[in-house]
């Protein structure tokens, strides 16, 4: 089996269908995840029908929207709006590509990984502009114009906070960054206060970019639901909504694995024992369940104030913590 | 939908916000002629779920009405048979025994809970928060099982009839009531911590749309969009009627005249309702339920009064012409919603489109209510 | 101050025997004052009851046939200090018309374009007698007495 992975073709397409059924499966599982950890919260049941515990609840949606209908509406810019969904779920499948998922298993290894996932997770804004723009429909407008602004304005603190991290770890490699927080969790960049006493709260404050950046609440201003309906997806049906739908939990779920690996020493376990997938796993669909807790606790902040947040409190507070990073890295 | 490029400044473009919409509450359609993100004129189209009741009541008997009173704010359906008997009963002449006067007004108060527990949950989903409607029908379904069981409907009540209530209350209603009392207080208490208290809630209401006191008064609006701007104005203190002089409570007023005040006194006056309603259980006297020699087909006088209570949405008012016979003249509805939602168009000018939609949402509509 | 004696007052010095005041008890007829004003000019007498703080609660409009005529009630209410106030007009049927008080009562507005889809009743001054709850292109006025479906 290892000799036959160790031919490179054969191993790239083991990864490329692993990565893409990953990714689907996430997709499809975390709705229900969703609906089920929503419903706890709300002391009702959630999907029970399909299947023990609505567990093909997932597979039955999937059927429904791969037999239903793709209506392009009239007058739309027909390039545009088939270009929108491949343009929001195709580079975040792509960024899977570089994340270790534990010591051996990665698809590429690049040395600059970091890189890569940041600058493409910026398609994901240019895709809903698209979307938006090309649906030929007021309230798309509205929400694709919102959802620019939002995107800009918390892309900045986050490659902030993730410069100030590279700082500390001398590396793009996102593999590297792991093995240097090998050993217990006091290793782990979360607790590394020697290096920046700050350090606990860049976490945060990537945590909440993340948020911003995958449009989900208290920052969802794109599918602000009792506002503009469905926002800037309002005219997709089928499978371009499902596209959009991929993309929006595989954003989550590539932005719980940064989080994970810059923050929470990825594959490594608490304590130093066994180190291994099975706690990236434990750590990423932590970070998945406290952002599905957050969407359903909080109410959604005004535009104003959400563009206030970001300009005028995460921006100068990464300014600092990166001004702090700088200082103790040459002092010490 | 075309794009109007109008004059004054930049570019204007008009939308149309309903009659389907999750955050209008009902078929209401507003016309919003928007610059960007700000309102230049927002228009209220109704009508959409007019019934013509006031026809109606011109077809029917006065007691046959009792089953339309119920329709007309579907939420607070117990409060409009209350004063709809009560009207007639002034015109005819009609006198309530005791016991159901205070039966009249433990069910009343209830429904006057139930409805602000109807208005809190959507009113927090239009701002995004999702869970806590759910938290506000558990409550309600405490009220909906007590009110089923003396009179069998759980949201149009036709419950009361001229002279008293169609049924009496038991033990088990008084024991479920003070059982629903005492968790009620402890739900209003999580309530306040969960979501009164919510920085991000706080922030979207706080300061937002602003209805200054002389607004209200020049369009008529009541009930806590009135008591939110300052003016001490309730029914049942300033004309009372049935047994709320021998009750004691206050009337909730906020100054501040924002969407978080209205929230305050709703919230505070669902604490007052369950006061009332533990003092009304207390002195809750023995007799009839019903008066006695009231003519099954009634015919009241010649002439017209006006009888008003104090709905869940604001003071309801209504007008009886009388010609003697046994079908009403002429029946006026002066419905609460109607006013309230008249002084949108003045309020809104120039609010960004999400705070406009607090402010919709504060006003507590239904629009069968305004349609009538 | 009782608003109501203050108006009375105010009323019967400014229109004097145009109109004809009528104490009632409130209890009967819900109402303290009940000034029927059919020889008054509405707007002069709304914009008494403005100056000394009445709200519009409502405009009621009641068809008479048998009397030739259409009245119309205005609903004052003072809030919070007392004082209930009922001023009737009545219009003739043919040509039912009466000036609009939606300037100096924003809430007007509304309970005009209502009394005239319902009745017919042309308010003259109004900025906007299109129907209200009614479709647009509705020309019947459901709520005369002659009306059949």
């Amino acid at each position: 089996m290892t000799e036959l992975l160790s031919i490179e073709p054969i191993r790239m397409l083991v990864f490329l269908v692993g990565t893409i059924l990953f990714v689907a499966l996430n997709a499809a599982y975390l709705t229900l995840l969703e609906r089920k950890e929503s419903s706890w919260f709300q002391r009702r049941l959630g999907p029970t029908e399909v299947g023990p515990w609505g567990l093909l609840q997932p597979i039955a949606d999937g059927i429904k929207l791969a037999g239903k209908q793709v209506i392009v509406p009239d007058g739309v810019d027909k390039i545009l709006f088939v270009l929108s969904p491949i343009m929001v779920s195709v580079p975040v499948i792509m960024n899977l590509a570089t994340i270790p998922f534990s010591d051996t298993l990665v698809a590429r290894n690049i040395d600059l990984g970091l890189l890569m996932i940041l600058s493409f997770t910026s398609f994901n804004v240019m895709g809903i502009m698209f979307g938006g723009w090309a649906s030929r429909n007021k309230y798309s407008v509205i929400s694709a114009a919102r959802v620019v602004a939002q995107n800009v304005a918390y892309e900045i603190p986050m490659f902030l906070i993730a410069i100030s991290l590279v700082m500390v770890t001398h590396t793009f490699d996102l593999r590297e960054t792991v093995l240097l927080q090998t050993g217990g969790f006091w290793n782990w960049n979360l607790f590394k206060l020697g290096v920046s006493p700050l350090m606990p709260a860049a976490c945060l404050l990537f945590f909440v970019c993340l948020l911003a950046e995958t449009n989900r609440s208290p920052f969802d201003m794109m599918e602000a639901e009792s506002e503009l309906i469905a926002g800037a997806i309002t005219e997709y049906s089928g499978m371009g909504f499902g596209l959009f739908f991929i993309s929006e939990y595989a954003n989550i779920v590539v932005g719980s694995c940064l989080v994970t690996i810059l923050f929470l020493g990825g594959w490594n376990c608490p304590f130093g024992l066994y180190p291994g997938l099975h706690w990236f796993f434990v750590k990423m669909y932590g970070i998945i369940f406290v952002v599905i807790w957050i969407r359903w606790s909080f109410p959604r902040i005004q535009f104003y104030g959400l563009l206030n947040l970001s300009w005028k409190i995460l921006i100068p507070l990464s300014l600092a913590h990166l001004l702090l990073t700088c200082v103790m890295v040459k002092i010490w | 939908m075309s794009v109007d490029a109008t004059t004054i400044q930049g570019e204007t473009f008009v939308v149309n916000m309903g009659p389907q919409h999750p955050a209008t509450h009902g078929v209401l359609r507003i016309k919003l002629t928007m610059d960007g993100e700000y309102i230049m004129n927002a228009e209220p189209v109704i009508g959409y779920s007019h019934r013509m009741q006031e026809k109606m009541a011109e077809n029917r008997t006065y007691s046959q009405y009792f089953a339309n009173i119920g329709r007309i704010d579907y939420v607070g359906a117990m409060i409009y048979n209350f004063g709809y008997a009560c009207a007639v009963e002034r015109l005819a002449g009609i006198p309530v025994p005791e016991r159901a006067e205070y039966i009249r007004v433990i069910t009343s108060e209830l429904n006057r809970i139930a409805s602000h527990l109807l208005w809190f949950g959507p009113f927090i989903i239009d701002l995004g928060g999702l869970t806590p409607l759910l938290y506000a029908f558990d409550d309600r379904e405490g009220i909906l099982n007590l009110l089923e069981s003396v009179s069998g409907a759980r949201l149009t009540f036709s419950y009361f009839r001229f002279g008293g209530v169609c049924n009496d209350i038991d033990d088990d209603f008084v024991a479920g009531c003070r059982a629903f009392i005492s968790r009620m207080r402890e739900r209003l208490t999580l309530y306040r911590r969960l979501v009164t208290d919510n920085i991000i809630f706080r922030k979207r209401v706080e300061g937002i749309g602003v209805i200054p006191p002389e607004i209200c008064r020049k369009y008529g609006a009541t009930g806590p969009v009135l008591r939110g701007s300052g003016v001490a104005y309730d029914v049942r203190k300033d004309e009372p009627y049935s047994i709320y002089p021998l009750l004691d409570f206050d009337i909730p007023v906020f100054g501040e005249c924002d969407s978080m005040a209205r929230y305050r006194v709703r919230m505070e006056e669902m604490n007052q309702s369950l006061r009332m309603i533990e003092q009304a259980l207390d002195k809750l006297p023995s007799g009839p339920f019903m008066a006695e020699k009231v003519p099954r087909i009634l015919k009241p006088p010649k002439g017209d009064c006006y009888f008003n209570v104090e709905g869940a949405r604001g003071s309801f008012g209504i007008r009886i012409v009388s010609d003697g016979t046994e079908i009403p003249y002429r029946l006026k509805l002066r419905t609460p919603c109607f006013a309230n939602l008249s002084l949108f168009e003045e309020a809104s000018r120039g609010m960004l489109l999400a705070d406009s939609l607090a402010l919709l949402g504060s006003l507590d509509l239904c629009i069968p209510d305004v349609d009538r | 101050m009782d608003f109501v004696q203050v108006l009375r007052d105010e009323f019967m010095g400014r229109f004097g025997e145009r109109l004809r005041i009528e104490d009632v008890d409130h209890a009967k007829r819900g109402c303290h004052l009940d000034i029927t004003a059919s020889g008054v000019d509405i707007e002069e007498a709304a914009s008494v009851m403005d100056g000394l703080g009445f709200t519009l609660e409502a405009i009621s409009g009641i068809d008479w046939p048998a009397e030739e005529a259409m009245e119309l009630v205005y609903d004052f209410n003072k809030m919070a200090e007392g004082g209930r106030i009922a001023i009737r007009v009545r219009v003739s049927r043919e040509r039912p018309e009466i000036a609009s008080i939606s300037k100096i009562y924003g809430g007007a507005n509304w309970y005009e374009r209502e009394a005239h889809e319902m009745f017919g009743i042309v308010f003259s001054g109004h900025p906007n007698l299109t129907p209200l709850v009614l479709p647009e292109d509705a020309t019947f006025h459901p709520l005369r007495k002659d009306f059949s479906a």
